[in-house]
């Protein structure tokens, strides 16, 4: 098991993991774990699971089997607790509230990086000067960028990213890659999940192949 | 930019929830009236169907404005956790690392207070609309004043309860209905009592009661529900 020099534990260590809807199994049972500085892919075609196998990671979906580990801790209320940041199909943006009111209601929910005004994120994610636009203006490709803002304040370390290149045009996709890649040099680690269309990150990357409840 | 902290504590959050909400409220302020509107048109027609008998109003007056009130609260039930639900929030509130009871008391504790806070300053036109007794006025507001937080709390639970179901309006007033009907009953009992010159402090007491208790357990229940809802 290779491991990098700065921690011994893996971020998430998922063992023996099942997820049944109506005894019907929608995935597993998977073993994988992510280390620092490490991102897997999670790669399937629509409908294997991918969002399922991140909803349950991030504990919105419950009565999974098998075993999850945080840091070493037990998955539950308070392991997950400021580990996980999730970033899912639907974006918790307030449609009458600017750009800005929103980065700021979201991390002071979720919690944020002291080191970084909201500004400079929603600079870094191409949205200067959309700052007091309601989001209800934006595109679906901006609304993406601001979830993506709302990352990257994020003070988790291990990143649930659900289909983060959709809606995305090129820069969009390169700012994504981008962002993990920062990411993961910082110590984090990250779950990406895509149907296979797009360019992976280029970083150290493991893959996790979902096909119709049989993981390979 | 005032530097919130990197983990959110209970204050901190709050303060982020109850933010958003003033800012929403402030952005669509012509909905925020509805509520309010609806009972002063109830009463106002009920007062214009009964026509000018001053003693048969000023009776019926605690029922009246009861009913106004509560009806006008369930008209309100469906926005509590509805927006919420549909843009994800409710998502990014399960993952915040603060209690999910918590944030659903604070919600719920907005939603009084812009919806049937306005109301409340009313009471004093629609009292005086149904010639209720001036000195009807301080129990009547008090009944109120307990009442209508507990009518919020008891909501918020049937809401979060129907907070998975696309059209959920109707099953919503059957559901909240029966656990309104005691508030109902010892909210207006009481100012009937103070009418006939009994003391009203046995209803009231029950009326302060549930709310405490509701406090306590309505956040707790409606965060199960909308973990339930979310599955």
């Amino acid at each position: 098991m290779p491991q990098t020099p700065n921690a011994t534990v893996p971020l998430i260590d998922v063992r023996g993991l099942s997820f049944a809807r109506d005894d019907r199994p929608v995935f597993g049972p998977l073993h994988f774990h992510v280390e620092r500085g490490e991102a897997l892919l999670v790669q399937g075609g629509n409908g294997a699971g991918k969002t399922t196998l991140l909803r349950v990671l991030a504990g919105l979906l419950d009565g999974e089997r098998g075993h999850v580990s945080l840091d070493g801790a037990p998955a539950g209320p308070a392991a997950r607790a400021g580990r996980l940041a999730y970033l899912g199909h639907l974006p918790g943006l307030k449609a009458d509230l600017s750009a800005l009111e929103n980065l700021e209601y979201l991390c002071g929910l979720l919690g944020r990086r002291p080191s970084l005004e909201l500004e400079e994120a929603l600079a870094i994610v191409g949205l200067a000067g959309y700052e007091d636009a309601a989001a209800r203006t934006l595109s679906a490709g901006q609304r993406k960028r601001l979830s993506l803002a709302r990352m990257w304040l994020s003070p988790a370390p291990l990143w649930l990213l659900d289909e983060p290149y959709a809606n995305l045009d090129l820069p969009g996709i390169e700012l994504v890659n981008r962002m993990v890649r920062a990411h993961l040099d910082e110590g984090g680690g990250a779950l990406v999940t895509t149907h296979g269309a797009y360019a992976a990150p280029p970083v150290r990357t493991r893959l996790l192949e979902l096909d119709d409840g049989a993981a390979a | 930019m005032n530097g919130s902290p990197a983990m959110p504590t209970l204050g901190s959050a709050a303060r982020a929830l109850v933010r958003r909400d003033l800012r929403l409220l402030w952005r669509r302020r012509g909905d925020a009236l509805q509520p309010a509107l609806f009972a002063i048109l109830v009463v106002v027609l009920f007062a214009l169907a009964m026509g000018s008998e001053r003693e048969l109003l000023a009776r019926a007056a605690p029922g009246v404005l009861w009913v106004a009130v509560l009806l006008s609260g369930l008209l309100a039930l469906d926005t509590l956790f509805r927006g919420d639900a549909e843009d994800g929030s409710l998502e990014q509130w399960r993952l915040a690392p603060v209690p999910l009871a918590w944030l659903v008391l604070v919600r719920t504790l907005m939603h009084w207070l812009t919806t049937a806070a306005p109301l409340l300053l009313a009471v004093p036109l629609l009292a005086e609309l149904l010639y209720l007794p001036r000195p009807l006025w301080p129990v009547m507001l008090l009944a109120l004043g307990l009442g209508t937080p507990l009518l919020s709390l008891l909501g918020a639970v049937v809401s979060a309860l129907t907070v998975g179901m696309r059209r959920a309006g109707v099953l919503l007033a059957l559901l909240a209905l029966p656990l309104y009907v005691p508030v109902l009953v010892f909210g207006a009992g009481s100012v009937a009592q103070a009418a006939q010159g009994h003391d009203p402090a046995g209803g009231l007491l029950l009326l302060g009661a549930g709310l405490l208790l509701a406090l306590v357990l309505a956040p707790v229940a409606a965060a199960t529900a909308i973990r339930i809802a979310a599955q």
